[in-house]
């Protein structure tokens, strides 16, 4: 037992110096004035930034279900395939993070921009006559005032375009956790339940979904941590309108506002956020906990 | 005796991925019956039971139901019930909620699914286990939940798939028993697939033996044992010695090089045939006194008797008695006509 215990110490420094640490010294500068004095100044200053609290919450928590949505039935396909063609659709479903995250995002740029990608290929199929043209005849009939003169869909620097970017960066963290458990279901516990006369809803939410339970929740912390603290997708993709609590902290200790005492308290009003929302997912998951983790 | 048929499989084809499993299987089930389908692994036993409980849809021919088409019809909507290999326990749920599963699929009659469940698992002797987690539990245990999950349904056909394979030797001997007062006690139709012979024939009323997705033999256990109706069978079913021979007119065989009496008739004259003694079957008796002699090779013990192998001419007999010879020592043999069955020979 000795023998294990010291094999963790690295770990344990590693832990202290670059983790508890820093906790503490945001602590203490949540708590002080640029004088070192004790405030409670910058919890309360927090409470004029609730919209942007908000959003980040409510944009992570979309992002969230939308991966939840998208990752369960492909994990299960997953899963049920046989175990070469698992191992090749696995690595597909890695490459992007093979990546860099900066880079991925980036590509997301040029293709959602106003006259980019995307709005060029819609320009080239003639979607933007199309929808000219529908919204003219509409105005006519019935005497809207729909816009007739598009030349592109605005995709960039909207709350969707975060999303998105969300979306396409965390889904792997959500597919993982539920493959992993997934390929433990037998097939013979699906066809039980059909035995037993349960058609494919009731398989769905009787069997299929409490037995995930473990890899939802870990699909869910892994998507909605990243999510409601990243400053990257929504400056690059959100523009300035869609400011989450990730720009705002970046802003206080890199930006033009820089007040570290904020900043501090901020991160760590963020992290009792994001420390409730794991307690809520975690005790809704039952006691096998993030089991699911890869 | 005879009770109407339950479940009727005609001319049922499946094979997988171009590979055929059965090939025109045809079979009548009868109610309140307990029948096994017993064959070695991949003669199709089991397909045959996964085409009725609805998991294998058959490529061709028909399943009845109480004389209704049933062939497309979803597992969900067939009033069978399975066992399966592996249990497939809900490992989610506690040993109540897995037995409840299926009423609560119907009823919410909150009250009736307990008391419902409650009996069965009295029935199985889980009084108690209610609200163990099905994790916890030992094989067996957890086989008992299996069967009470399936029960609970009051089905008319239980189909059970090898459902003592993964428990030691005495716990299934048990569990056999156990079984059959189970389905004698609640007059269900039990279908239950093994490849072990002595499980089918302790707890069967009738025995399907199945060897390449064909129906080999279908009878009581006595029939089956004694009057198997080709080498299949014979060697399936117990150990025999089986040796070419001819018959050469009613009541007279010739095998091993000798002519023997027989009680069996109806075949034609001189015609080829196969002959079965059975090993326990066979007298040892001095050499000078035996209808065959032949030089013991080896003597095995196996508890109830002695297994010997005995080379005679250029055929070696196995032989079980109570009463170990000495290898390398000459025994006289004697087979009585009762001991001798004759089959056909295949060609």
């Amino acid at each position: 037992m000795r023998r294990d215990t010291r094999l963790a110490y690295p770990y344990v420094v590693w832990m202290v110096i670059f983790i508890a640490v820093p906790l503490l010294i945001v602590a203490y500068f949540a708590f002080t004035d640029k004088t070192g004095q004790f405030t409670l100044d910058n919890l309360r200053q927090i409470g004029e930034y609730a919209p942007v609290f908000l959003r980040s919450l409510l944009l992570a928590a979309r992002a969230t279900v939308i991966c939840l949505v998208l990752a369960f039935p492909a994990a299960w396909w997953l899963s049920r395939l046989r175990a070469n063609h698992q191992r090749i659709m696995l690595m597909l479903v890695m490459l992007p993070m093979w990546m860099n995250f900066l880079l991925r995002t980036y590509a997301w740029m040029t293709l959602l921009e106003n006259n980019g990608l995307l709005n060029r290929l819609f320009g080239a199929m003639h979607l933007f006559d199309l929808v000219n043209g529908v919204n003219a005849a509409l105005n006519g009939l019935f005497g809207c005032s729909l816009p007739t003169g598009i030349t592109y869909f605005p995709m960039i620097n909207t709350s969707g375009a975060v999303v998105l970017g969300m979306v396409y960066n965390y889904l792997p963290y959500m597919i993982l956790p539920l493959y992993t458990i997934m390929v433990k279901i037998d097939n013979s516990e699906i066809e039980a339940a059909q035995d037993l006369g349960a058609n494919t809803r009731m398989i769905l939410t009787r069997v299929l979904i409490p037995m995930s339970t473990p890899g939802i929740s870990t699909g869910i912390t892994m998507v909605f941590v990243p999510s409601v603290s990243t400053f990257i997708i929504s400056r690059m993709l959100g523009g300035g309108g869609n400011m989450l609590v990730g720009d705002l902290i970046e802003l206080q200790f890199l930006g033009n506002s820089y007040n570290y005492n904020l900043g501090s308290a901020m991160s760590l009003v963020l992290m009792v956020i994001v420390l409730l929302c794991m307690g809520v997912t975690n005790t809704s998951g039952g006691e096998d906990g993030i089991e699911g983790v890869v | 005796m005879e009770h109407p048929v339950v479940v009727s499989l005609q001319d049922i084809v499946v094979d997988f991925d171009g590979e055929p499993v059965l090939t025109g299987l045809s079979l009548d089930i009868h109610d309140k019956e307990f029948v096994t389908f017993l064959g070695p692994s991949g003669c199709g036993k089991t397909t045959t039971l996964r085409v009725i409980g609805g998991f294998v849809q058959p490529k061709s021919g028909r399943v009845l139901f109480d004389g209704q088409d049933i062939t497309n019809l979803p597992p969900y909507k067939r009033h069978v019930n399975t066992v399966f290999q592996k249990y497939a326990l809900f490992p989610h749920l506690n040993v109540f909620e897995n037995v409840a599963f299926g009423l609560r699929l119907k009823s919410r009659d909150e009250k009736a699914i307990r008391s419902q469940v409650l009996q069965m698992l009295e029935v199985v002797g889980l009084k108690g286990f209610e609200r163990r987690r099905v994790t916890t539990l030992s094989g067996g245990q957890q086989q008992r939940v299996a069967i009470a999950r399936g029960l609970v349904n009051r089905p008319r056909v239980l189909l059970l798939d090898e459902p003592l394979g993964a428990l030691d030797l005495k716990l299934r001997k048990e569990m056999q028993l156990e079984l059959k007062r189970l389905q004698q006690a609640l007059e269900i139709t039990f279908i239950y697939v093994t490849h072990d012979q002595e499980e089918a024939l302790t707890m069967s009323d009738t025995v399907v033996v199945m060897n390449g997705g064909l129906i080999q033999q279908i009878g009581s256990p006595e029939d089956i044992y004694n009057e198997p109706t080709n080498a299949f069978v014979a060697d399936f079913i117990g150990e025999s010695n089986i040796l070419n021979g001819v018959m050469h007119r009613d009541f007279l065989v010739e095998f091993a090089g000798r002519e023997f009496t027989c009680v069996d008739k109806g075949f034609a004259p001189n015609q080829l045939v196969q002959v079965v003694v059975r090993p326990e079957d066979i007298q040892v008796v001095p050499a000078i006194q035996g209808q065959l002699t032949g030089v013991v090779r080896d003597v095995i013990f196996k508890g109830v008797h002695f297994e010997m192998h005995v080379e005679q001419g250029d055929f070696e007999w196995i032989i079980h008695s109570t009463r170990a010879s000495q290898p390398g020592e000459m025994i006289g043999m004697c087979i009585g006509p009762d001991e001798i069955h004759i089959m056909p020979r295949e060609e």
